[in-house]
């Protein structure tokens, strides 16, 4: 069985690829827009500014810091949003609970942080905590559910509820931040030109050292899993019930696991998203609707049950936001908001959606 | 459709006589409680009047315009809450508030006709966005546009007024009577809250109402009788917008004060609580839940206290309450008083599910 997958995986990815030429021979000019905006862009980030730009968009340190800002925040909200988009994708559950699991793995971490003095592995105490509560939210409430997406959803709503009080409770109401290890603090150069002195001298860009490396342990979190669900056995089984879950318990694959595997991933790496939100900003009361709302946009605008959508959408989203910041204070979200407008005008189903 | 076990119509497989008894025995019901609420002023103190039924009126006229969508449309929408305060912060922008350099003060008949025309607006594009995606999609879309509508009150100065809102935002002086007072800002809401549930019940049952309930039903087969699926679901939207805008006013008048925490996160949520709690399967049941949570809030505090409890944990509470609600009794308060009622009459009553 598991072969026919793969065959069939194949032949789609090489369709695929022929899509795109197909795509660029149809609309030739659109591809050409596209390849001049992604060239200026890479102009615009590596370059030296002439003095013209820097009369509208301000100076170039703002616009690449907002840039790099984008970017690096897109990567906290894949790691939230990934396994908001699993889940649904797999269950069809609205885990509205899903940023009280970003906090509670923030405060997680927070405290194990204190007793071990180790932040690598606050990580696994989150991943852990978290992945414990999403085993225990499937297994003794939504499994006994299934099929009531309505119902599920009310569900989370009401436990996240209570799990943003209880743990107002126990945490209290203060911003709480996560100390970024030594060997992470500082900045690191950047092979970008900021600007160029008077005296000729080139300024680089310095970028925190901590945003960097967390960016890059997001992007191959994000290319685990993407190898996970598409070179691996149980990979094929979460793609299959995404697609038709079914025909999957038909054909005798033990569904009701592959859902509490799913869960406890997603909700894991919620949790461990809650201290890398706790490092990059800090955590607090009101972070949990924060990183929902977050995680809604970003799915509706990627696309759901898709891990490139996520990270697509999380990048958008990401760079979006902080732009919005540096540019329109009173209408950032607005942006955000336009975003999801056209996207959900065009593509219902979100950009890399499949329906 | 999983909204079928929310929203499904209890009328199936009753005895007919059994059904005009219980509509006489709700009717008598109602019919009390209209005696009650239009004779209260007479013996309840300011506070109950206006704190605690008329804010219940209010929100129950918000929850009924969710009501509208989710029961009959079978579109759960978490931007009703949001409607009403686009309509609230527009009345507090084009009326009066304590900001002259933001409000604009027009005379009421201009300001509170704006503020719903751009309210409904507001509803109808929610409607048309989420439209188009089917079931569980709409609680995302919404609970989104509700969100962004938050921040944006909180960040924006220039027109909302960010974190601090707008306050003394009077209800009008009009036809010879001071609206402000509580009395007749009490028969104010009174009226504008039994209108929009009879309107509601009267909608529910002409042609559009029916074709949306089938629409909720089985919109493939609706569309291939030829209706317009999407249309009529936008139509409900601008519908509902209306209420909730009417609704929204009225909070803005009782309140005297808007901010951004009107609309936000915990609000949102709390409308759909009270839906939920209430039932979506009647438009009284949106009442019925905003009595149940606006008495929750206002005693369970120092009731909490008195048995030894934290009166903090006032959230946990309601989430409880709605947890055990979703999870034994779907269809709300009104479905366990149904299931009560029919099990007084014996074995000939329904079985609850």
């Amino acid at each position: 069985m598991a072969t026919a997958f793969g065959n069939e995986e194949t032949v789609h990815s090489a369709g695929r690829g022929d899509a795109l030429t197909r795509w660029i021979g149809r609309h030739p000019v659109a591809a050409l827009v596209i390849a001049v905006a992604v060239i200026f862009a890479l102009w615009l980030v590596l370059a030296p500014w002439p003095a013209g730009f820097s009369a509208v968009f301000g100076r170039k340190r703002l616009f690449v810091n907002a840039l790099f800002n984008g970017i690096t925040l897109g990567g906290l909200y894949f790691l939230v949003a990934t396994g908001f988009t699993l889940i649904f994708g797999l269950m069809r559950n609205v885990n509205l609970a899903h940023g009280s699991l970003y906090l509670f793995g923030g405060y997680m971490g927070y405290e194990a942080t204190q007793w071990t003095g180790s932040w690598l592995f606050s990580y696994v105490v989150a991943f852990v905590c978290c992945a414990v509560v999403g085993i225990a939210m499937q297994f003794f409430i939504f499994r006994r559910m299934e099929g009531q997406d309505l119902r599920q959803t009310l569900v989370t709503l009401g436990l996240s509820i209570i799990f943003s009080d209880l743990m107002v409770w126990v945490w209290g109401g203060n911003a709480i931040q996560i100390d970024t290890p030594d060997y992470l603090l500082g900045p690191t150069p950047t092979p970008i030109v900021v600007a160029i002195r008077s005296s000729g001298a080139v300024v680089f860009l310095q970028y925190p050292r901590v945003r960097l490396v967390i960016f890059l342990a997001a992007v191959l979190i994000g290319v685990g899993l993407w190898l996970a669900l598409h070179r691996t056995r149980i990979g094929v089984m979460i793609r299959a019930g995404v697609d038709d879950r079914d025909m999957l318990s038909v054909l005798g694959y033990r569904v009701q696991l592959l859902f509490v595997l799913v869960f406890a991933v997603g909700a894991g790496l919620a949790g461990m998203a809650g201290i890398v939100g706790g490092t990059f900003q800090s955590i607090s009361l009101g972070e949990d609707s924060h990183f929902l709302l977050a995680s809604l946009q970003v799915v509706i605008v990627g696309g759901m049950g898709s891990i490139p959508g996520a990270a697509l959408g999380a990048l958008i989203i990401g760079c979006a936001e902080q732009f919005g910041q540096t540019y329109f204070q009173n209408y950032a979200t607005m942006l955000t908001f336009v975003i999801m407008v056209i996207v959900l005008a065009i593509r219902p189903q979100g950009l890399l959606g499949r329906h | 459709m999983a909204l079928a076990q929310l929203t499904d119509s209890h009328e199936t497989g009753v005895q007919r006589s059994d059904v005009l008894s219980r509509f006489a025995t709700r009717h008598g019901v109602l019919l009390v409680v209209g005696v009650v609420l239009v004779i209260l002023p007479a013996v309840a103190g300011e506070f109950i009047l206006d704190q605690v039924v008329g804010w219940s009126l209010i929100l129950g006229m918000i929850a009924l315009s969710l009501m509208f969508l989710g029961g009959y449309g079978g579109m759960v929408s978490l931007a009703q809450m949001t409607v009403a305060g686009v309509a609230g912060y527009m009345v507090a922008v084009f009326g009066a508030s304590s900001l002259p350099t933001i409000s604009l003060f027009w005379p009421w008949w201009i300001a509170a006709p704006i503020a719903i025309a751009i309210a409904v607006a507001f509803g109808t594009l929610a409607g048309a966005l989420s439209a188009r995606t089917e079931g569980i999609y709409t609680i995302m879309i919404t609970l989104a546009i509700a969100a962004a509508f938050f921040y944006l009150t909180l960040q924006n100065w220039p027109v909302f007024n960010g974190f601090n809102g707008f306050t003394t935002i009077p209800a009008p002086k009009a036809f010879g009577i001071n609206w402000r007072h509580p009395i007749p800002l009490y028969y104010l809401i009174l009226f504008f809250a039994a209108l929009s549930y009879v309107v509601v019940v009267y909608v529910a049952r002409t042609p559009f109402g029916l074709a949306l309930q089938g629409v909720r039903d089985n919109p493939r087969r609706m569309e291939a009788i030829g209706y317009n699926v999407t249309a009529h679901r936008v139509a409900a939207w601008a519908f509902a917008a209306l209420i909730a805008a009417v609704g929204g006013i009225l909070m803005v008048w009782l309140n005297n004060q808007i901010a951004p925490f009107t609309v936000g996160f915990e609000a949102t949520i709390d409308l759909l609580v009270v839906a939920v709690v209430g039932g979506l399967g009647h438009p009284i049941g949106a009442f019925i839940g905003a009595i149940v949570y606006v008495i929750l809030r206002t005693f369970a505090l120092d009731t909490l206290v008195d048995i030894g409890l934290d009166g903090r944990r006032f959230q946990t509470l309601i989430g409880l309450g709605f947890l055990v609600i979703v999870l034994f009794s779907p269809d709300g308060v009104i479905g366990l008083w149904r299931r009560w009622a029919a099990r007084g009459r014996g074995p000939g009553g329904r079985n609850a599910p």
